[in-house]
Parts: C-alpha cells; sequence; structure tokens
C-alpha cells in the first residue's frame, strides 16, 4: 500500500519543459516547446493527488478522464495512457499544444491552490507525441451500420464529428474546400505551436478508421447541403466550416498594399508554405517594421511568424490592457520573449500613405478603460487628444472574424443575425438531418471547443440516426428524442421533410 | 443575392449517378485530368479538365482555383465553358507570370491538375435583360462566352463586343455567332472587324440600340473601368467580373477585397460580379500590384532555369 500523497509530499515546482531560446528561435519555425523526456513526464505525473474529487475532468471541455492517464503515466503505461485519452479525445498530440489549459483544466486543478497546476497539457503532449512515435493506434473492428454521413469542413469540428461517426460504424466522408485537410490546424496555428506533421499523423489515424476525405470540394458551390441529403444518399450531414471571414479594420487606408488580415498571413505562410518561397510559389509580404493589431491568439500568430519570416520589429496594437487580451497565457509569454513590444491600450485611427500605395505609418490613438460592455469587459475609450503616429511599413490585423458565408449563401438553413447558423440544444439545424458545430455556430472560439461540438453533434447524430449504443441504457422519457420513445416496439427513424 | 432564380437548364442526375461520380474509383484516378488543350496563340492557351461534378454545378461567371503542382501558388480563373455531357470544365490560360508560364509548358493532355477547386463565387445573375451586350477583352473573350450564351437561353437578344489586338489572335469568333445575335469584333490595328477599342464596340452598339438593358464586361481591369464609363452618361446598369490577387478564393481571408460603393467586398464570395458603376477600379488597379516584385522576380528564375534547361537539351 503506497503511501497517501499530500501537497506536501508531492515536488513542489512544476516541471519545466525546455524551450528554444528566444534569440534561436524567433528564426526559425521548429516547436518553441520541447516535449517531456520520459523522466519530466515521471516527475510531473507525480505531482497530481489523484483527487477523489477531481475537479480537473470537468474543466475539461471533452471530459478526460486526466487523474487515470496521468496515474498511467506514473506506472509507465503510456500505452495505457493514451488509451484512456482516445476515449474521449481523438488528438491529444494537438490539444496538448494548443488548448488553453490554464482556463480549463490547470485553471481549476487542487495543486494549484497551493503551488503552481500540474502540467496537464504537457503531459497530455507527451503522451499524443509518443503515440505517434511508437505508431500506436486504436482501431476496434467496428460493424459498418449502413449509414453514410457527410462532415462539410475538415477543421477539429469536423474531424472530432468524423471520428466519432466512424467508431459508430457509419461511412463518413468529410470534405475540404482546401487542398489538404486540417482547416485551422493547418492553415491557422503555425509549425512552431503545432506541426503540419503532427495534423498530418492525426488525419492519417483517422483515415485509418475508415474515414474518407475529399479536399478541393467547396461544398454549398459544387453541392449543396440539400443535394447532400436529397440525392448523394447522406442520412446526416455536419457543418463544420468555421468563421474564417475576416474583420476589416475600417479605416482610412486600410486597403493599402502592405495591409493585410492575419488570415492571409498565416494561410500564405503556413497553408502555402510561403515562409519556404521560391521553393514554394506563394510569396508574403515582409515588412521591416510590422505592427500587428489585435491580440488574440491570431495576433499572437502573426506577430511571432513575422519575426520568424525576418521583420525586424514586430508591434502589437491592442486597445485595451494585457489583463483583458485574450490570447493564450504562455502565448503572449512567448511573445514577449521573443522581443515583441506591446502597445496597450492604443487604437489605429488611419494608416498612412507613402504616396505609392504602401504603408508609410500609422496613426493612433492612446486608450482608456470605461465602463464594462456586453462580454463584460471594461469598454475603452479614446483619451482626447493623444493621437500620435507611429511609423510602420506592414500591418496586419487581427481583430475578429465572422461567420464564413458560402453556405448561407446556399442553402436555406436559418441563420441568426450575425450569419451563423442556428442551432438547437442538440446542434440540429433547421434542416433533419443537417447538424452543425464549432465556429459556424459559436462565433471564434478554440480548437478544444470545436472539437467538443463536434462529439456533441455526433452524439446527437447517432440518436437521429437510430443508432443505438448498447452501452447506454435508456429509461424513461429524458429518452424522447423528436418525439420518439426509442422504447417504442416499432422504433423507426423518421426523416421529417 | 440569391442564387434561386438561375434557370434551371440543366437537367437533374438522379441520387445514384451522382453517389457513382462520387464514389467511382476511376474518376478519382482521373481527378482534374487536362482531356484536351489548345494553343491560340503563343501566350493563350485553352485547358478542359475532366470534373464531372463541377461540369454539373457550373453556372456562368463562377471560377476555379487551381493549383498546377504542390509547390505551386492557387490561382483562380474564370470558368469559360462547362460541359455536363463530356464531364469537363474549360478554362482559358494567358500565360502572363511564373505560374501561367509553367503551365503553358506543363499542361499537356493526359497530365493532371494538383489542385482545382470550384465553381466558386456566385453566378452571373442573369435576370429578365432583354437587350444585352456582352464585352470581352482580351482574355476576358473566353469568360463572358457562358453568360453571353445564358442570356440567349434566358431570351435575350445578344450583341457581342470582342477585342483583340489583331487578327491572328482571334479565337471563338464561331462559337460566338452561335449564340449571339450580333457581333462586333474589334482590332487595335484593324486588321478585321472595326479599328478600335471594345469601348468604340460598345459606343457602336448604344448607337444602334437605344433600348440597351444590361452591359455586361469582363477584361483587364483598365477595359472594365473603360466600359462602365462609355455606359455611365446612358444609365445603363453595367456588370464587370473582379479579378483581384486571391489565396484561399473561400471568404477566409480578406485578399481579394474590393472597394464597391462605400462598402468592402471579397471578390471571391460576395462577387465576381459588382457594378462597374461603383466599383472603385484605382483601389484594385493598386491592389493588384501588390507583389509586383516577386512576380517579376518570379518570371526572371523561371526563365533562367528554362534556359538553362534548353542548354541541357540536345
Amino acid at each position: 500500500m503506497s503511501k497517501k500523497k499530500t501537497i506536501r509530499t508531492i515536488p513542489q515546482q512544476r516541471t519545466p519543459a525546455h524551450e528554444q531560446a528566444p534569440a534561436e528561435r524567433v528564426r526559425n519555425f521548429s516547436e518553441v516547446s520541447h516535449a517531456y523526456t520520459d523522466a519530466e513526464a515521471q516527475l510531473e505525473s507525480q505531482r497530481c493527488l489523484q483527487c477523489a474529487d477531481p475537479v480537473c475532468i470537468a474543466g475539461c471541455p471533452v471530459a478526460i478522464d486526466i487523474p487515470r492517464f496521468i496515474e498511467k503515466i506514473s506506472d509507465k503505461d503510456y500505452r495505457g495512457a493514451y488509451d484512456v485519452i482516445t476515449r474521449t479525445n481523438l488528438l491529444p498530440a494537438v490539444c496538448g499544444r494548443v488548448c488553453p489549459q490554464e482556463n480549463q483544466c490547470e485553471g481549476v486543478c487542487t495543486v494549484a491552490d497551493t503551488l503552481e497546476p500540474v502540467a496537464i497539457g504537457r503531459l497530455e503532449r507527451f503522451v499524443g507525441d509518443r503515440a505517434i512515435a511508437e505508431g500506436w493506434k486504436n482501431l476496434p473492428y467496428i460493424e459498418p451500420n449502413g449509414f453514410r454521413v457527410g462532415i462539410v469542413g475538415s477543421g477539429p469540428a469536423g474531424v472530432a464529428c468524423a471520428a466519432d461517426m466512424a467508431k459508430a460504424g457509419c461511412d463518413v466522408t468529410v470534405f475540404e474546400a482546401f487542398h489538404q485537410p486540417g482547416g485551422v490546424l493547418r492553415y491557422g496555428i503555425p509549425d512552431f505551436r503545432l506541426p503540419n506533421e503532427v495534423v498530418d499523423a492525426e488525419i492519417e489515424n483517422l483515415k485509418r478508421l475508415g474515414v474518407k476525405f475529399e479536399c478541393n470540394t467547396i461544398v454549398g458551390r459544387l453541392f449543396t447541403i440539400e443535394q447532400m441529403i436529397d440525392e448523394l444518399g447522406f442520412h446526416a450531414v455536419f457543418i463544420g466550416t468555421g468563421a474564417g471571414y475576416p474583420t476589416m479594420l475600417g479605416i482610412p487606408g486600410d486597403s493599402l498594399n502592405n495591409v493585410l488580415s492575419a488570415n492571409e498571413l498565416l494561410t500564405r505562410c503556413n497553408l502555402m508554405r510561403a515562409k519556404e518561397f521560391p521553393n514554394f510559389d506563394t510569396p508574403v509580404p515582409l515588412g521591416e517594421r510590422v505592427a500587428v493589431v489585435g491580440a488574440g491568439n491570431t495576433a499572437m500568430d502573426a506577430m511571432r511568424v513575422c519575426l520568424r519570416l525576418g521583420a525586424a520589429k514586430v508591434h502589437c496594437i491592442y486597445r485595451r490592457s494585457r489583463a483583458e487580451a485574450p490570447a493564450r497565457a504562455e502565448e503572449i509569454q512567448h511573445a514577449e520573449e521573443e522581443g515583441i513590444e506591446f502597445h496597450w491600450l492604443t487604437n489605429p485611427i488611419e494608416i498612412l500613405d507613402d504616396g505609392k500605395g504602401n504603408v508609410r505609418g500609422m496613426r493612433c490613438i492612446r486608450m482608456e478603460l470605461g465602463a464594462p460592455d456586453e462580454s463584460g469587459r471594461r469598454r475603452p475609450v479614446p483619451v482626447p487628444g493623444s493621437e500620435f503616429e507611429f511609423e510602420t511599413d506592414q500591418v496586419v490585423f487581427a481583430i475578429g472574424t465572422n461567420a464564413n458565408p458560402i453556405i448561407g449563401q446556399t442553402s436555406k438553413l436559418k441563420l441568426n443575425k450575425k450569419g451563423y447558423i442556428e442551432t438547437d440544444e442538440n446542434l440540429a439545424t433547421s434542416m433533419a438531418g443537417v447538424f452543425a458545430g464549432g465556429d459556424i455556430v459559436t462565433g471564434a472560439a478554440t480548437v478544444i471547443e470545436a472539437m467538443g461540438a463536434g462529439r456533441t453533434a455526433a452524439r446527437h447524430m447517432r440518436t437521429y440516426l437510430g443508432i443505438r449504443d448498447p452501452s447506454l441504457s435508456y429509461d424513461g422519457d429524458k429518452d424522447i428524442q423528436f418525439g420518439i420513445n426509442p422504447r417504442e416496439r416499432n422504433f423507426v427513424r423518421l426523416r421529417v421533410k | 443575392m440569391s442564387d434561386s432564380d438561375q434557370p434551371n437548364q440543366i437537367p437533374k442526375r438522379t441520387g445514384a449517378d451522382t453517389i457513382a461520380l462520387l464514389r467511382n474509383e476511376t474518376e478519382r484516378e482521373s481527378r482534374f485530368e487536362i482531356v484536351a488543350r489548345e494553343d491560340y496563340s503563343d501566350v493563350t492557351f485553352m485547358l478542359e479538365v475532366r470534373h464531372p461534378l463541377m461540369a454539373r454545378a457550373a453556372r456562368p461567371g463562377q471560377f476555379v482555383v487551381v493549383m498546377s503542382h504542390e509547390h505551386g501558388e492557387r490561382v483562380p480563373l474564370t470558368i469559360a465553358d462547362f460541359d455536363q455531357e463530356k464531364g469537363t470544365v474549360t478554362l482559358v490560360i494567358q500565360a502572363v507570370g511564373k505560374t501561367t508560364r509553367e503551365m503553358r509548358e506543363t499542361c499537356r493532355v493526359g497530365t493532371a491538375l494538383y489542385a482545382l477547386a470550384g465553381p466558386a463565387g456566385h453566378p452571373s445573375p442573369i435576370g429578365q435583360a432583354k437587350k444585352v451586350v456582352c464585352v470581352g477583352g482580351g482574355l476576358g473573350v473566353a469568360p463572358i462566352f457562358p453568360q453571353a450564351r445564358a442570356f440567349k437561353q434566358n431570351g435575350a437578344y445578344v450583341i457581342a463586343v470582342l477585342g483583340f489586338r489583331t487578327e491572328t489572335l482571334v479565337f471563338w469568333e464561331k462559337k460566338f455567332r452561335s449564340v449571339c445575335d450580333e457581333l462586333i469584333l474589334c482590332t487595335d490595328d484593324g486588321s478585321t472587324g472595326i479599328k478600335g477599342l471594345v469601348t468604340d464596340g460598345i459606343k457602336l452598339a448604344i448607337e444602334k440600340h437605344p433600348d440597351i438593358d444590361e452591359v455586361v464586361a469582363i477584361g483587364p481591369p483598365v477595359m472594365m473601368r473603360a466600359s462602365a464609363e462609355a455606359t455611365r452618361p446612358h444609365g445603363i446598369k453595367t456588370m464587370v467580373s473582379l479579378n483581384p490577387i486571391m489565396v484561399d478564393g473561400t471568404g477566409m481571408c480578406g485578399g481579394c477585397r474590393v472597394k464597391v460603393g462605400d462598402q468592402v467586398k471579397f471578390a471571391c464570395v460576395d462577387g465576381p460580379d459588382f457594378d462597374g458603376h461603383k466599383v472603385d477600379f484605382a483601389d484594385l488597379m493598386t491592389r493588384l500590384r501588390r507583389f509586383s516584385e516577386e512576380e517579376k522576380a518570379a518570371v526572371e528564375r523561371w526563365s533562367e532555369t528554362c534556359r538553362m534547361k534548353g542548354l541541357g537539351q540536345s
């Protein structure tokens, strides 16, 4: 019987992860944070108290059994840890790197009451990377059930939904507009945070589950959602097309040649490999003094990409203060270490032309925090008379996005006022058999939330299709879905036109 | 903009056919295969690409995004024709920069494109116009063809105004005559048709027909702007098809932003057709020069590679 762990007996310090030194990493696209070694993972796993009532599980949007997988790491049963994680999360190598753990599992960790929280994210990544390196696959035999499911969008929401439906025995096809799958995991998050090789490996796992990927397919244009149900033989559809349509700055000079959205910069760099120009044909603008407007994760990614592309100096312009910045804590910290200069409480009001259609500077105004707005954050208000000019030769903006409009333009799905797809609590849309989740429903959010939505939708899609999970017991009226009690003798799946 | 008011000329396939299309292994192997090619001059060439689903879905005015190989860039090209029977879409390309010059060398019959996505953009609104002038300048001649045909099928009287530099560069004249009621050919040097630019052709058409409902103009921005200015005094609705630089072509980067009136639109998902009297052409033309340095350098590098290869061949 081992001695029970207490807050005093566990290793007191959070095991640090080796990182590339800032001066070195600003010139390459290799990962900033290195994975734990076996010894480091062992040490950190000791810090988990194996709480009787683990609050970390509730903190996780997909409810991974965190204490269990950490225990497996302690036992050096890394395969076992992978099995535990993949019961609920299919992409541990991705989530370990990009989840904002400080707002999720680690944010509620009991150890954090006294010490620093257990590094749950790093431990998850450790397991995910080991699985890729060892080629572990969790591929049970799955009996096909004959249902065809179409997934629109191969980003985190679509891919999570696809995996769950494939595991339930459906014939799943994921459609992707780009020439490579992954969505924001590939085009949005840069290699130094999430290498494209990791995305490739996780997609490969899904292909082994039987999921088919059809790239170069713009759903809505090549064929519509209605056609998927009426003509192409899909029994259910999930839409995960995201919210990538960038919000423009809307100030004079915002269409000058060296002004671009962070999405354009990142797509050129990550998806089209412009960082390897001219080996790859797509170019990307390279300024010397770049100004990035915004302080979310996209803005952080854009800033750090510009540094690595060779900018001499990168500035962050944000209208609120550091405390309100929405980016993941580690990203802001890494950005500061890399020498990015932050101008908090500053807003651009005009971008200045050098006479030839290029950017020569930006006029900004200082802001101060006033009363809170609908999001609960204090609204920034301009300080009169505080305008100043700021020299820059490239402006990148990451100030928010809107729903991708293509599905809304080409189908009769009900949208809300802002153009996002309207869904009920089951993530069902106004069209029978069509479900939606992720940014196209909620607006811009995180990878893990999109994955959670994909999995929630999959659960309701299974109910809709009448696929019963033999391990779940149905009881009482609370299992009535779409007006049908599953216990009724002639339980039939109704398709409502 | 609703797409539901398009004339439904294409017969509906049964579900079984289309599922077969999606599942057919042979289709997948011959994905994006080039089945025909014709060179209209030493810079302009036509590719017919196999894509049965796109041939069925394509409507006039839409475009595709093409990558000719894995290291390539994403290039938007207007769909110049589509044939549901043959299952092909037709692209007409002008070899201007590195990618299109490379395609001129590598895109032979039997080869395949690496990526082909579409049909993108809103279909051109054909509407109820009774008399239409379809104007195509240079490369714009190809994409205006499906629109001319659609107007004709919708019962309109169609006048085509096509501009070429000289007679030897003229293509698709017979194709146009088969769908138009009148054809005004314009050449810079007067070697055939009238001597002048397409704006001279437009003026001729307006003089002859006081009841023109709509003008559609496709070509270089300078030509589209001039066409819009030619019709502005007469108050004739003029639609243009904008061609800004694009990266994704699906509405998520904003690189193709254009100013139309006091609004900012994305040509890839809000267009590519816009009201020519409201488009800020100066802005479009400035933004088309965003990468002129890189483009020049890329062409020089490409020419150098070709020269070196030329030296190496016997």
